[in-house]
């Protein structure tokens, strides 16, 4: 079972609590963007076997949105964090780091710091 | 290779079963193939057979991180049937659907399939209308279903509750030549066949690395020791992203987890597959005895072969409402597969950025009635480079705007 913590109202949530809401940290692309870009930003998902970020809402609870940080190899998770950031807390990321060294997600990873 | 038949079971009988041979033989890898094909599952085995059978391509090494047929190929719930309502898909699953019916004297080895009919309950107004349209649409390609009553659907299923506490059944869509095979004897039959043509199938030996060479792959990197090929095929379902990334490109994908379970073994109390997509389970009763019974996937990527256990109580829940009898049901064991999902929620057989690597994935919920199909039409692209099956589920399809957008009338998991 899957338990997350609300980064808002600190509730330790279990999964039916929450609905999940797919990769964070996308970068957005709209109109005047090349079709590549448009394409990655609508199809190209990050599916890595390792370290996930990913968007949760607490649904039944507060309600917010916020970002978890977790292993598809191992179900672990090692942080949430609150949504309103491009990147995960340093902290979340020394978190990852002294379990998955070499991790890496896009634009930032384990050696970005 | 010694043919299986009646024969051979007296002549077995009388010397006590001691001149069975090996279904497969297990080589050591040889340092060059013509076609490397990774992931000895059903899809893999079948795109080798038909590859050796149809093109007479049979230099061939399966490569299996495990053992062959132990990814989702023995994870599903063993359902066959074809009532797509997209033009490509109804073509590949009704062409896999066909296959199945001689694959047991095609491959000499007992598949039990077993065309005993699917039902799709329709239990909203929009259902209805959705699988009235399937099976117009199917009527049109050649893909026998229709549009039966609720007085129809008890008939040939007893035990259904017509008239359930939030949906009541208003009639279904009936498929009467899909049904079921036995999942396993679909990879060994496979499998013993390829082994015969005299491919290498080679097990317990995990690609570590796939070796790129101006654009195109020269070989593979693995557990035991680098193989070059001419030609590469991926198929190796939820970890597409994984061995794609390893050549260099990136899949439209996300790897999550679907599950099933089976009850204890009863008496025959239903002798078809029924699928309730608005409550979100499907049901059918295996030749053992035990209800076999298929589940939704998960909502995050997951690669760990395990599933929630919210998604089984929601299953199990929609089947009591559905089949009031499955409440006294013991259940006796649960597991889960990593299915791998793309955008539209349709395959992806396709040419690669890579120039002779081929991958066939995305298969998502559907795998296991198409491996014939799939295997067939992946074996014809990786051969001439072309198939009119797989025209349709190329990569560049969501570039393009061209999805098959097959998901609306397929609902849940299927």
């Amino acid at each position: 079972m899957l338990i997350l913590e609300c980064p808002y109202c600190g509730v330790k949530a279990e999964e039916t609590e929450l609905a999940a809401g797919g990769e964070a940290h996308l970068k957005r692309f709209g109109p005047g963007s090349d079709d590549n870009d448009f394409h990655d930003y609508l199809f190209m998902r990050e599916n890595p076997k390792g370290v996930h970020f990913e968007r949760w809402r607490h649904a039944n609870g507060c309600g917010k949105w916020f970002h978890a940080a977790r292993c598809t190899t191992t179900l672990e998770v090692f942080g949430t964090y609150a949504a309103q950031t491009y990147e995960p807390p340093q902290e979340i990321k020394d978190k990852i780091t002294a379990k998955r060294p070499g991790w890496s997600w896009r634009e930032f990873s384990d050696a970005s710091e | 290779m010694k043919r299986y038949s009646a024969f051979a079971v007296a002549r077995e009988a009388l010397r006590y079963h001691t001149g069975w041979e090996r279904a497969w033989r297990s080589p050591e890898p040889k340092r060059h193939y013509d076609v490397v094909i990774v992931g000895a599952g059903g899809h893999g085995l079948a795109t080798a057979y038909y590859l050796g059978k149809n093109f007479g391509i049979t230099n061939v090494a399966i490569i299996e991180k495990g053992w062959l047929g132990g990814g989702n190929t023995g994870r599903n719930t063993t359902i066959i049937r074809s009532n797509y309502l997209q033009d490509p898909s109804a073509a590949i699953y009704e062409k896999a659907r066909s296959l199945y019916e001689t694959m047991s004297q095609d491959l000499n080895y007992n598949v039990m399939f077993s065309p005993r009919g699917v039902m799709m309950l329709a239990q909203t107004e929009h259902e209805i209308r959705g699988y009235k349209r399937t099976a117009h649409a199917n009527a049109l390609q050649g893909v026998q279903t229709e549009w039966i009553e609720p007085a129809r659907v008890k008939e040939l299923v007893p035990i259904i509750n017509l008239h359930g506490p939030r949906y009541p059944v208003l009639g279904a869509l009936w498929q009467e030549r899909a049904g079921t095979a036995r999942h396993d004897a679909v990879a060994w039959g496979y499998a013993r066949a390829c082994s015969d043509m005299g491919m290498d199938i080679i097990q317990q030996c995990e690609v570590t690395g796939v070796r790129v060479e101006n654009g195109r792959v020269a070989g593979v990197e693995t557990s035991k020791g680098p193989i070059d090929c001419d030609k590469m095929g991926m198929l190796v379902a939820g970890n597409a992203s994984h061995l794609a990334d390893m050549a260099g490109f990136r899949l439209p994908m996300e790897s999550v987890a679907l599950q099933a379970l089976v009850s204890e073994p009863i008496k025959p109390c239903m002798d078809v597959v029924v699928m309730a997509n608005t409550v979100h389970g499907y049901m059918s009763q295996s030749d053992k005895g035990e209800m076999v019974i298929g589940g939704g996937t998960d909502a995050a990527n997951n690669y760990t072969q395990r599933g929630s256990f919210h998604h089984i109580e929601e299953t199990v829940r929609a089947l009591v409402e559905t089949f009031p009898m499955v409440s006294r049901l013991k259940m006796l064991r649960q597991w889960g597969g990593i299915v791998d999902v793309t955008g539209d929620r349709s395959p992806l057989i396709s040419k690669t950025p890579v120039g002779n690597c081929f991958i066939n994935c995305g298969w998502g919920t559907g795998g296991f009635k198409s491996i014939p199909g799939s295997g067939w039409a992946m074996a014809e692209l990786m051969a001439t480079g072309h198939s009119p099956l797989t025209e349709e589920f190329t990569m560049n399809r969501f570039k393009e705007g061209k999805f098959i957008d097959e998901s609306v009338a397929a609902g849940v998991a299927h």
